[in-house]
């Protein structure tokens, strides 16, 4: 079958379905008696594995069988949901998540997940999951044994729609179905060879549809001494048997008529389960819609709801997929049209004539529209980041022993996908940092006279062209004094320097390279590389962190990020003949100051700027512009900032504020200091953009 | 002299100062006419800048200052040739770009201890046709020089 084609579906579709068990599973734990979310899970779960089972990836489908069938005992309250059968389903969605990723990166996504599959089948039969859990390697090999017999009462499993159709067309033909199951001897020595004779002999006679263990199994002589083949085929039975006989080194063949009807009652009793569930559940959906406000579940938390939202929303909201690369296209095309449009407006604007000045405003209007609609197709909710750390926090806490309640707000916060896609590591090393030094253990924090749990609240929210995100702990906080010591230890700065320091100023040297307070080095963080890769990276896609904190009741990281990367707002500056684009993100304002104004700290130029000292640094310096140095008697100056530190560059003239598409200067010249692109201006030249973070020390 | 016998290399060959030199037409983007260079500081001194190429913003290097050969005013027959190597993109400043010609594989020859007055480890062989010799480029080491690499781990 060619697959190809839809594979790019299949992996998007798993990695769905897989969030939403995940997602689920996360719920369940809070809310072990729903039984909604069981089903929720099952309903998913199916769908990965029919998907699977179709692509050809029989670890995926197999396991997620198991997963199905642990979650259908729990269902039928045979099998309580707790802790323990949680961590081991969890531990299964983890191989399964391998598993995808192992295919999206071209992998034939197959895994060894014996023990994951011995443990859900024990579970599965009405083990308690703590001794499943504990008793893991000594029950393995009685559990070895077990697991095939489960296959010889099921004899063929997960056949799918496509599987289904052929042998329902098969039937109507006048072909018949059926089931063997061919048992090879004991000391049978060539299991593959004489599963190829069989085969072989089967296809001679009919069509082989499906073979439990699969093909690949067989092949490897991963089964026991037993597997079961169904076969399209016209002859009749003990034709069949007599035929399969002639291999030798069989113990015997069963051949038996197979029933569709039979098969597909079970299917269908779990599937009117599942519609029953999906019926009460839009019934509650429209309850909701008509505001009667009756809430069936019992305690209907925040999280429930919002699992059920996007449900509603992708009924009523019709989307269809597009490939990044596309939408990448698109982008690239539109900032060439927002040159061109730079230089129509400049040309209308030179020649001064009125039909075409109107034409180039109505264009530049319309263009303007069109540049907010595409950015927003590029926009990704950080929910995509978010959803990942749940159970992130739940291992981690679990890993430190700690109790700890996550709490998420504003995950429909949207970002441009570039920024999205590198927020996420930044994201990850501040949770675990929050976890591990901010978070204290249940004793200590029982002892402060504190809940017992610890909260870590992730909080994302915009406001106008940027987008926050906050990490706030109820933990121990920043101990301002230790950390001022240990940046003295290690040299980071000087016992002078230390003393003029404010709170926040001390707390952000936790940031700077070759600082780690941990006193002991953990698993989870402090492994020498620090927050200062955060800070790097933050600051790299032109963002900015701060934190602030109380000793003994947390601490608050705060990121600061631009809603897109590839067109920002720039000031023009010119210096001598040439033009630079200072980013208004960073401009807090522009400044006239005359000569006498200038005063002299360190032998360096400052001026007094509302009752701060701020730093003059000159752009034509700086950039060695070639020129004549002449003495002005007014100095054009921008203020810029970079967290709570300003300077003012010093340029000959502003010309304007300008909306710019940001560029690269390209693979052979990168790194060049305190440039950090380039655009291209309405005249058609290149302007270069000041990285002023580089200029603020 | 065949041409069609598959063995030969088609070369753009541009002139610096007296002597004329060669690049594969492969690595040949595009020529374009002298125009507007913005400027870069800090970098050494043969980068010239970088132009916009049809919304591209693309680095220059100066050959002449590169080679360290004297520089020239610009004029009517300059040229910036457009090259690539690996995933850079970068332009070339020559006199002049005259020429695209076929060279039979056998006519190169590995370049002799002294070539001209160009540096012998810029160069990957050197053609004779007839009356001329033709110098090809070895644009690794154009591109990938010290210089290059000390500014990038300087202010890397």
């Amino acid at each position: 079958m060619e697959v190809n084609q839809y594979l790019e579906v299949f992996i998007e579709e798993s990695k769905e379905n897989l969030q939403t068990v995940n997602d689920s599973l996360l719920q369940l734990e809070k809310d072990p008696s729903n039984l909604d979310l069981v089903s929720e899970i099952f309903r998913a779960a199916h769908t990965l594995k029919g998907m699977s089972a179709t692509m050809g990836y029989q670890d995926l489908a197999n396991l997620t069988h198991k997963i199905e069938n642990v979650l259908d005992a729990v269902r039928n309250q045979q099998v309580e949901v707790d802790t323990d059968l949680l961590d081991i389903v969890f531990d299964s969605l983890e191989d399964l998540e391998a598993m995808v990723t192992d295919i999206a990166s071209g992998g034939d996504g197959q895994r060894d997940v014996e023990s994951i599959v011995e443990k859900l089948n024990r579970i599965a039969q009405g083990e308690k999951p703590a001794d499943v859990q504990q008793s893991n390697d000594t029950v393995k090999e009685t559990a070895a044994t077990t697991a095939p017999a489960e296959t010889e009462v099921n004899g063929i499993q997960g056949l799918d729609e496509f599987e289904l159709t052929v042998l329902q067309e098969s039937n109507e033909r006048g072909f018949q179905n059926v089931q063997l199951s061919v048992y090879l001897r004991e000391d049978c020595l060539l299991k593959a060879a004489r599963v190829y004779m069989v085969f072989e002999v089967l296809e001679q006679i009919g069509e082989v549809i499906k073979s439990t263990p699969s093909v690949d199994q067989l092949e490897e002589e991963d089964f026991d001494n037993q597997f079961h083949v169904l076969l399209v085929t016209q002859e009749d039975l003990s034709e069949i048997e007599s035929r399969v006989m002639k291999v030798s080194e069989l113990d015997k063949v069963v051949v038996e008529t197979f029933s569709i009807d039979e098969y597909k009652i079970n299917q269908q009793e779990q599937q009117k389960e599942q519609e029953q569930v999906q019926n009460e559940k839009e019934a509650k959906a429209e309850a909701v819609h008509t505001e009667t406000k009756q809430e069936n579940t019992p305690a209907p938390t925040n999280q429930n709801e919002n699992a059920q939202e996007p449900k509603q929303q992708q009924a009523q909201n019709k989307t269809i997929r597009v490939n990044i690369e596309r939408l990448d296209v698109l982008m690239n095309l539109f900032e060439e049209l927002v040159i061109d449009r730079g230089r129509l407006e400049q040309i209308s604007s030179d020649l001064n004539h009125n039909e075409l000045n109107e034409t180039v405003e109505r264009m530049s209007r319309i263009s303007g529209d069109l540049q907010n609609i595409i950015l927003n197709m590029r926009m990704v909710q950080v929910e995509q980041v978010f959803n990942r750390f749940p159970r992130m926090v739940r291992q981690l806490a679990r890993d430190l022993h700690k109790k700890i309640n996550l709490e998420i707000s504003g995950a429909d916060t949207e970002l441009d996908r570039t920024v999205i896609d590198e927020i996420g590591d930044p994201l990850v090393h501040l949770i675990r940092n929050a976890l591990d030094h901010g978070i204290e253990t249940p004793e200590e924090r029982v002892a402060q006279g504190k809940p017992e749990e610890g909260t870590l609240h992730l909080k994302a929210y915009q406001s106008g062209n940027h987008v926050f995100i906050e990490i706030s702990d109820d933990g121990g906080g920043i101990n301002r004094d230790k950390v001022l010591q240990k940046a003295i230890d290690n040299s980071v700065i000087t016992p002078e320097q230390g003393a003029s320091l404010d709170d926040q100023q001390i707390y952000e040297l936790i940031m700077e390279s070759g600082f780690s307070t941990a006193d002991k080095i953990s698993d989870v963080s402090g492994r020498g590389v620090g927050l200062d890769v955060v800070k790097n990276t933050i600051e790299s896609l032109g963002g900015s962190i701060t934190i602030d904190s109380k000793l003994y009741e947390g601490s608050v990281f705060s990121i600061q990020l631009p809603l897109t990367l590839s067109i920002i707002s720039v000031m023009l500056v010119e210096v001598e003949d040439e033009k630079y684009a200072i980013p208004l993100s960073s401009i807090i304002e522009t400044a006239i100051i005359k000569k006498e104004e200038i005063m002299k700290a360190h032998n360096k130029k400052v001026i007094d700027f509302r009752g701060k000292i701020v730093p003059l640094v000159s752009l034509k310096d700086v950039f060695e512009v070639p020129g004549e140095q002449e003495e002005e008697t007014h100095y054009s100056v921008v203020i810029v900032r970079k967290g709570d530190k300003m300077a003012g560059l010093i340029v000959d003239s502003f010309i304007g504020q300008q909306e710019v598409v940001l560029k690269a200067l390209g693979n052979y010249l990168s790194n060049v200091f305190a440039v950090s692109g380039a655009t291209i201006l309405g005249d058609g030249q290149v302007a270069l953009i000041v990285d002023s973070n580089a200029l603020i020390k | 002299m065949s041409e069609l016998n598959g063995q030969d290399e088609k070369i753009i060959v541009f002139q610096l100062k007296d002597e004329e030199f060669g690049v594969p037409v492969q690595q040949v983007g595009s020529i374009e006419r002298m125009q507007h260079i913005t400027r870069v500081p800090s970098t050494p001194d043969f980068v010239k800048g970088v132009i916009n190429l049809r919304g591209v913003v693309t680095p220059i290097i100066d050959l002449r200052t590169r080679f360290d050969l004297h520089s020239k005013e610009h004029d009517e027959s300059t040229r910036i040739i457009i090259v690539h190597y690996n995933d850079m993109e970068v332009g070339l400043i020559v006199d002049s770009a005259n020429d695209v010609i076929d060279i039979p594989k056998e006519a190169i020859e590995p370049p002799p201890e002294v070539v001209g007055t160009v540096e012998a480890e810029y160069i990957q062989g050197v053609a004779k046709l007839e009356r001329r010799l033709l110098i090809l480029l070895d644009l690794q080491k154009v591109f990938s020089s010290e210089e290059v690499r000390e500014l990038k781990t300087i202010e890397g």
